[in-house]
């Protein structure tokens, strides 16, 4: 196929909300929503603030098949209060993952798929917002001994915050160009540490540090592939099958490369972080 | 001053392990007749990474809890588990360009690992706040334990954000954020308000918070054993549920659970 039609055909996934985004990676034909906009489980917190709540809090919960296998989607719309974890949103998420491990210690292999869209922690709902931060955390590590869990930040709001750290916690993490992955948002780090230490409107330098390109250049994700609906289920699909690199466990190995740089880290560019930790088998 | 260097050494009393960055503090004691690991992130004025000279909890910090935490799990293995007590006076994660640039998150996700798998491992886990607990920080640091135990203190606070910053990212003064959380218990930045979430095992009070007295130690010492007895062997966060102030989130895994058999 010549480069036009290839873009001609192409399906962009990144421009899908977060309901057809979970049904696009699961087996034509076996989504089955879960605790759906019907069941209006909403925000009893945002109203109390003026605030409209949705009917899903932002987050859909699928069973479906992966190739075949048993799998749970959570997908978080991103175009919902910046995806932000709330109660009711969280509790869908670790929820889901609990019955996923339930369901694998009862002889029924299950595997999960986050879609990560989330600024984080939502902080009209702070405390429970990181509460449930916690539990998503906690199931996703003990689910990972059972079976796979792949993370996923398509972009255009990226995965930061609390969801940064469960993202570092899966099994298997896939990105995007279009995606960002980092713990703080620029906008938080301006407001903590000043302009001078980080500038939230200079854009090329947060991309440069923290898109998905540069994450898998930086061997931080597993696979960076271009925005397309086929690409990323394929991709996807080889994840399931690929031996995890524990990238969380590798503790021995980070401290050796961060106490490298000496006693006074210098401020690194791109391609310095990614000549940092590229290269040598973790 | 950081509240933690001030419990630690009364809390654990033995010498600090070698071995980890200077911004963390190990020490092996006993407590219940068993073998204890305390943990604390204290500040460190030559930390390497300006960022975090104020105990703020960031790339070394991270993936120095995972090693200190994991270590014991290891070396537990195939004999009785040592109980873990991270001892938490945390300010906030590290805000910083060369954090970002390094992957703070999977450093973070490190230490949260190691917890998690410490916990599930068998390994009674207590986090136990003396100060701050704020945001990622405590995430990493002390949220993936069995049961919290809090000092009934105005120091001891738990957010996922400071004021100032909180207030910027949801468009709103100071003076708005403060009126809201007021009335938003998940919102608010008081202990009180906190423990009505139902997150926390057991409330404190001491004459002491920042400077504990010898009575003041035994009274935690004798709360943390009772954790490590009301753990027994269980290894999950389930007794966080019960809260007055959590109702949606118990409706939520009933409905779950009932619609995921038929699905």
């Amino acid at each position: 196929m010549t480069d036009t039609a290839r873009l001609l055909h192409s399906r962009s996934f990144v421009e899908l909300g977060a309901r057809q985004r979970a049904r696009a990676m699961l087996d034509p034909g076996s989504f089955r929503e879960l605790l759906g906009p019907f069941d209006r489980l909403m925000s009893p917190w945002l109203p109390r603030q003026g605030i409209v709540p949705q009917a899903d809090d932002g987050v859909v919960i699928a069973k479906g098949l992966l190739s075949g296998r048993n799998a749970v989607v959570a997908a978080i719309e991103g175009g919902f209060q910046g995806g932000s974890m709330g109660e009711v949103g969280g509790a869908k998420i670790a929820g889901a993952l609990e019955l996923a491990i339930e369901d694998n210690r009862n002889g029924i292999p299950t595997c999960a798929v986050l879609l990560l869209e989330t600024g984080g922690v939502r902080l009209q709902e702070a405390n429970l917002g990181l509460a449930a931060i916690a539990e998503i955390q906690a199931a996703i590590v003990e689910l990972r001994a059972w079976q796979p869990v792949v993370g996923l930040v398509a972009g255009s709001v990226g995965c930061f915050g609390g969801m940064s750290i469960a993202a570092g916690l899966c099994s298997h993490l896939l990105v995007t160009r279009e995606a960002r992955l980092g713990l703080n948002g620029p906008q938080v780090i301006e407001q903590e540490a000043g302009i001078g230490e980080y500038d939230a409107k200079d854009r090329p330098l947060i991309w440069s540090l923290t898109g998905g390109e540069q994450r898998h250049a930086s061997g931080l994700v597993d696979a960076c592939v271009a925005d397309d609906i086929e690409a990323l289920r394929e991709r996807l699909l080889q994840l399931l099958d690929e031996p995890s690199t524990d990238r969380a466990g590798q503790d021995a190995w980070f401290l050796e490369r961060l106490a490298r740089l000496g006693d006074g880290c210098p401020q690194l560019d791109a391609a310095a972080v990614r000549d940092h930790y590229q290269g040598e088998a973790k | 001053m950081n509240r933690a260097l001030n419990w630690l050494p009364g809390l654990a009393g033995g010498q600090a392990s070698p071995g980890y960055p200077a911004s963390l503090r190990v020490i092996d004691g006993e407590l219940d007749n068993r073998l204890a690991r305390f943990i604390a992130v204290v500040p460190d004025a030559d930390n390497p990474f300006p960022r975090a000279r104020s105990g703020e909890v960031g790339l070394l910090e991270g993936w120095g809890l995972a090693k200190a935490v994991s270590e014991a799990v290891e070396a537990d293995r195939h004999g009785q588990k040592r109980a873990i007590v991270a001892v938490i006076d945390v300010p906030s994660q590290a805000y910083g360009r060369r954090e970002e640039a390094l992957g703070i998150h999977q450093a973070l996700a490190a230490a949260v690992q190691a917890y998690a798998q410490a916990r599930l491992a068998g390994h009674p886990v207590i986090g136990l706040l003396v100060g701050k607990a704020m945001s990622g920080a405590f995430l990493a640091h002390g949220y993936q334990a069995q049961r919290l135990i809090a000092l009934d203190d105005a120091g001891v606070m738990v957010h996922a954000m400071g004021k100032a910053a909180a207030a910027r990212i949801t468009l709103r003064s100071v003076e708005q954020l403060e009126a809201l959380a007021a009335e938003v218990p998940p919102m608010a930045y008081d202990l009180a308000s906190y423990a009505s979430l139902g997150l926390l095992w057991r409330r404190l009070t001491v004459d002491n918070a920042e400077t504990p007295s010898s009575a003041d130690i035994a009274q935690v010492r004798a709360c943390l054993a009772d954790a490590v007895r009301d753990i027994g062997s269980s290894s999950d966060l389930s007794s966080r549920l019960a809260g007055e102030h959590r109702s949606a989130s118990r409706q939520v895994r009933e409905q779950l659970r009932r619609q995921w058999q038929g699905a």
